[in-house]
Parts: C-alpha cells; sequence; structure tokens
C-alpha cells in the first residue's frame, strides 16, 4: 500500500525565494537516501511558497482565480514524498525517523493512504480467506513450478 | 481486540519496526555468529523480549538500535559460550582449535557494512543448494521480513508448510555450511541471475493471480519490487538489476487497468491506458534508461530483462494502442530469440511483425512454428494463427485453429471467447 507524506509549512518555508539550510538539506537527503536504499521511496519533491501559487474557487458554475500566498501557513503544504510500504504502522516508523525539518523545531508531517485496486474490490470474511486456504491446501503445490 | 486498543498498538508498532529492521538484523548477526539459523533465532529472541518490554515500557526512541544491541549482547554470550568451549578443546586438541579460533571483534563488526551484509544475506537466502520454493519463502522471510502467516497467505498454503519449508532450508544452509559471502568473479553472474530469477518469478506469482484470489496477491508483486529496488542500490553497476526493476515496475504500472471489476482479464491492447500508473511508468522509464546505459558503459549486450522492459516501454511509452512501435518491438523480440532461443518469443515476435507488416508476414513466421513440439499444446499458438487467418478472409482454416485452441486452453473464460470467434467464423464481418 502506499501512503503520501504531506511535509506542512512553516513561516519559513512560505519566506518569498527561501531555499531550505544546508544542513538540513544534507540531513533529507541522507534520509531519503536511506528510504530509497530500502526500497520504499517511490517519489518525492518540494514546493515553492504558495506565493507563488494560486487557487481556484469552485461555486456552481462559476470559477474564481485567488492568487498566493495564503496565510494559514500550518494548513499549507511544503512538500510531500509516495512511499509504498506494507503498513500505516510502517508508514508511520519510517515518518518518525526523518530529521525535524522546522526551523523553530516545531513541526507537523501527515500521512495518508493512496487508494489502491484492492480499495475497490469486493471484501472477503474471514471465513472466505480461511475456506480458501484450505481448499489450496488440498492441490499439490505449484508455486515453484511456474 | 480492537486497534485502538493501546496494546494492540504497540504489537502493530513492534511488526513494523521488525519489517524495517529485520534485514540488516539478521544480515549483522549471520556476519557475526556465521550462521543464518542462529542468527535468525538471535533477532527473534531480541524480538520476543520486544514485545515483552516495550508494551509496559513504551517504544524506545531508537527501536531498531534496542534490537540490534538486546540481539548482540546474546550473540556475544553465545560466542562467549563457544570461546569457552573452543578453550577446553584447545586443551584436548590444540590444531582444531586453531582453525574454529576465527572469533571476531564482535562489538563493532556488526555496524560495518550493512550493504555488504545485506547482500550476503541475498545470495545466502537464494542459495542454489535450496530448492526454488524455499529460495522464495527465505527470500520473504529473511528480506521481505515477512512473518511465515504473511507468506503461507501470499503463496495460498498452509503456515506449518512454509514454516517447515524455512527450517529446512535454514537446516541445509547449515549443515552445508554455506559460506556468508558475495560470489566472487564468474560465479557472481550465475548466482546474481539467480536471485533475479527468484525475485522476478515472486512478482509474476503476484501479477498472475486470478480472479478471487487477487486481493492478497499485490503484497507479493510489491515485495518483489522492494526487493528488486534493494537489489539495484547493493549492486547498482549490473545493469540487469536494474532491467529487472524497469520490467516490474511498467508491468505494475498496468495492474489497475488489466482486470474488470469482476477480475476477467483485459487484454493489453484493450486495456484503459487512462488508468496505467504514471509515476511506475516514469520509473520504469527511467530505470530502463538507466541499465541501458549501464550496458553501453560496460560494453555488454542489453540482458534479457532489459530487452523484455525495453519491450514494455514500447507500450508503456504509447499513447494509444495504434501508436505502438510494433518494428522495434519486433526487433527487440528478435535480439531476445537470438539471446535465448525460444520458440514462444518467436510466437510473441510473430504478432509483433502482423502488428508491424501485416497479417501475411506474421503467418509466414507462425508457420515456421507449427511442428514445434515444445508449443503442441500451446493454445496461444492456433490462437494467433486463427487471428492471423481471419484477418487474410481465410475464415474456414481460421474456425479449425480457434477450435483448436479452445480445447487446448485451461481457463474457462478465454475458451468461450475461442469459441465465439469460431463461431463468428461462420458469418464474417466484411475485412477492410
Amino acid at each position: 500500500m502506499r501512503f503520501m507524506i504531506i511535509g506542512k509549512a512553516t513561516p519559513e518555508t512560505e519566506k518569498e525565494g527561501a531555499l531550505p539550510d544546508p544542513q538540513l538539506l544534507l540531513e533529507m537527503g541522507k534520509y531519503n537516501e536511506e528510504l530509497m536504499k530500502a526500497g520504499v521511496l517511490l517519489s518525492l519533491d518540494g514546493l515553492h511558497p504558495s506565493s507563488k501559487g494560486a487557487r481556484v474557487k469552485f461555486s456552481g458554475k462559476s470559477r474564481t482565480v485567488i492568487d498566493g500566498p495564503f496565510t494559514e501557513a500550518k494548513e499549507l503544504i511544503a512538500g510531500f514524498q509516495i512511499l509504498q510500504v506494507n503498513s500505516l504502522e510502517e508508514a508511520i516508523e519510517w515518518v518518525k525517523r526523518g530529521p525535524n525539518c522546522s526551523p523553530t523545531g516545531e513541526g507537523e508531517v501527515e500521512i495518508r493512504q493512496i487508494f489502491e485496486m484492492e480499495d475497490f474490490a469486493p471484501v472477503l470474511s474471514e471465513e472466505q480467506i480461511q475456506h480458501k486456504v484450505s481448499k489450496r491446501a488440498e492441490l499439490p503445490n505449484q508455486t515453484a513450478n511456474k | 481486540m480492537s486497534a485502538t486498543d493501546p496494546h494492540h498498538a504497540t504489537h502493530r508498532t513492534i511488526e513494523a519496526v521488525w519489517r524495517i529492521e529485520s534485514p540488516r538484523l539478521i544480515a549483522g548477526l549471520t556476519r557475526l555468529v556465521r550462521d543464518i539459523a542462529r542468527a535468525e533465532d538471535l533477532a527473534q529472541d531480541a524480538l520476543v523480549a520486544a514485545l515483552e518490554q516495550w508494551p509496559q515500557s513504551g517504544i524506545p526512541d531508537n527501536p531498531g538500535a534496542w534490537l540490534m544491541t538486546t540481539a548482540k549482547h546474546r550473540a556475544i554470550d553465545h560466542l562467549r559460550r563457544n570461546t569457552r568451549l573452543e578453550t577446553k578443546l584447545a586443551e584436548l586438541a590444540p590444531e582444531i582449535a586453531e582453525k574454529e579460533q576465527a572469533v571476531p571483534d564482535y562489538v563493532t563488526a556488526i555496524d560495518d557494512n550493512v550493504g555488504d551484509d545485506l547482500l550476503r544475506l541475498v545470495f545466502i537466502s537464494c542459495h542454489p543448494i535450496l530448492s526454488l520454493e524455499a529460495q522464495l519463502a527465505l527470500t520473504l522471510r529473511m528480506l521481505g521480513g515477512l512473518t511465515t502467516d504473511e507468506i503461507a497467505r501470499a503463496f495460498l498454503v498452509p503456515e506449518p508448510t512454509i514454516a517447515q519449508r524455512i527450517v529446512r532450508a535454514k537446516r541445509t544452509l547449515t549443515e552445508s555450511r554455506v559460506p556468508f559471502e558475495v560470489p566472487r568473479g564468474p560465479e557472481l553472474g550465475a548466482r546474481l541471475s539467480s536471485v533475479l530469477k527468484v525475485i522476478y518469478l515472486l512478482f509474476n506469482e503476484g501479477y498472475s493471480a486470478t480472479a478471487g484470489e487477487d486481493w492478497l496477491r499485490p503484497t507479493l508483486c510489491e515485495e518483489a519490487l522492494r526487493l528488486g529496488r534493494i537489489l539495484a542500490n547493493l549492486v547498482p553497476n549490473e545493469p540487469e538489476v536494474h532491467g529487472l526493476v524497469a520490467l516490474m515496475e511498467i508491468q505494475a504500472s498496468r495492474s489497475k487497468a488489466r482486470t474488470t471489476p469482476t477480475g476477467e482479464p483485459i487484454l493489453l491492447l484493450d486495456q484503459n491506458r487512462a488508468h496505467w500508473d504514471q509515476l511506475l511508468i516514469h520509473r520504469g522509464l527511467a530505470a530502463l534508461q538507466h541499465a541501458e546505459q549501464l550496458s553501453d558503459n560496460q560494453h555488454r549486450n542489453p540482458g534479457s530483462y532489459t530487452l523484455q522492459a525495453a519491450i514494455a516501454a514500447c507500450h508503456a511509452r504509447a499513447v494509444t494502442p495504434e501508436a505502438t512501435d510494433w518494428s522495434r518491438i519486433a526487433t527487440l523480440y528478435e535480439t531476445l530469440t537470438r539471446r535465448t532461443p525460444s520458440p514462444i518469443i518467436e510466437l510473441n515476435r510473430a504478432v509483433a511483425i502482423s502488428m508491424a507488416q501485416g497479417p501475411q508476414a506474421g503467418l509466414d513466421i507462425v508457420d515456421t512454428l507449427t511442428n514445434e513440439p515444445s508449443l503442441k499444446n500451446y493454445h496461444l499458438l492456433p490462437s494467433v494463427r486463427g487471428d492471423l487467418l481471419t484477418k487474410l478472409n481465410r475464415h474456414n482454416e481460421a474456425r479449425l485453429e480457434f477450435t483448436r485452441a479452445a480445447t487446448l486452453t485451461r481457463n474457462t473464460r478465454e475458451r468461450d471467447l475461442l469459441l465465439q470467434r469460431a463461431k463468428d467464423c461462420d458469418q464474417p464481418l466484411p475485412t477492410e
């Protein structure tokens, strides 16, 4: 399963033309390399401050464009990663190992699961699963002959 | 027990920590004690200690280090016991003891060369002394950090079967004194290709799941991809590792598009390309480029995974089926069949040629395969031939081929489809 790891913006990341602290970049780089070596990192990107972005408000048929910057920094996104792991707990464990990116020491990272095909498949009950497993057990083993 | 139960939550966290840490833990311990079975026992002991202590003490800040320290202490106890034994032995039989005396600097040894240890663990788990089944199970267990229960569920076999398979595999490695090392020289290539084979088998086992059971199978595909990506980092200069990763990424990119909601397969050319995963395609194409560049730099011909990935990439790059570069695909199949001659690859080449140059050119190749003994009961041969004959308006011959293909396939849905095609030959639609 895949998770989007969302790094929240801070007043620092929202500063015009602000580039991250080199020391922090180094730590982030090491952390990302660790994720990559473990085969869990699918993608990552950082975002420019919201002053370089815009919002499009939908209201019925009308569309209104609002230019950045946007104020409520805590609700804004500064960057994201896509991780492929086995459970939410595993995603949490990886996130906890990351460096603290906030210059004030206070920051937040949000973890959200991405929809996959299985989420739409009809859910089998535990009994059905057991039934399948026991049925399969009666067959000669075929797994290695493929 | 509910998911919000704190005790249960701690257990789930411990499982997650285990999955992240266990390969490194087992790899480091194996180097220390020179016995994969013993190393895994030590790692398991540390896990049990965590399960006992963490629910009370809380999860340590650095859980990986905690597990490592706990396992190390136990390993050291074990080594000391052995050393004492060896000292006694030395008094009795000095020559034997001297040989066995290579106890490493065990406190620091474990933290060095984590990558090297992991790679050794890959090679020992896929050791040719083990049956292929055992290699698959051991790889998932040692490198994927999966429990025997998870492995059993993924392969749809009962848990005791897997547990036994793993115990036997470890015993074989111990009894045969298989060294914990990365093979060198000419052996490396052969051993590496058997590792790649294990990973690709895992992937295919998950990818070729049939309707009804597919809900458990994505685990195997994801696991194989993860192992492939790990291996690509461990041996970054081996083009075929990147080729295999590219092939799996591109194939996985289609997983959402390749079945109907009820699980019936959808052929590649009929798939909704909007459902192909662009992130995985992007990763696959990048890995392929890397593989091709490495082959070039090392003056090596692209290997079979790289060639297969290149074929998959031709489809991935085509926005519509009509945009497919069939002549490039035909050329790639030709290279592939020259490298590893196979009538099935040749049949695929025939299809590509027919798409590039017309049905007659494809049929000319198919006709050279009709006496091929290995394809005697292969339903795709008459099925492809029937398809080409239909395109050439030779409907009577086509009907025979479809009927024959229907008797050969074991898949009921496919049989229905083939019988329908045979029937359609009686009232052929005018071809353009």
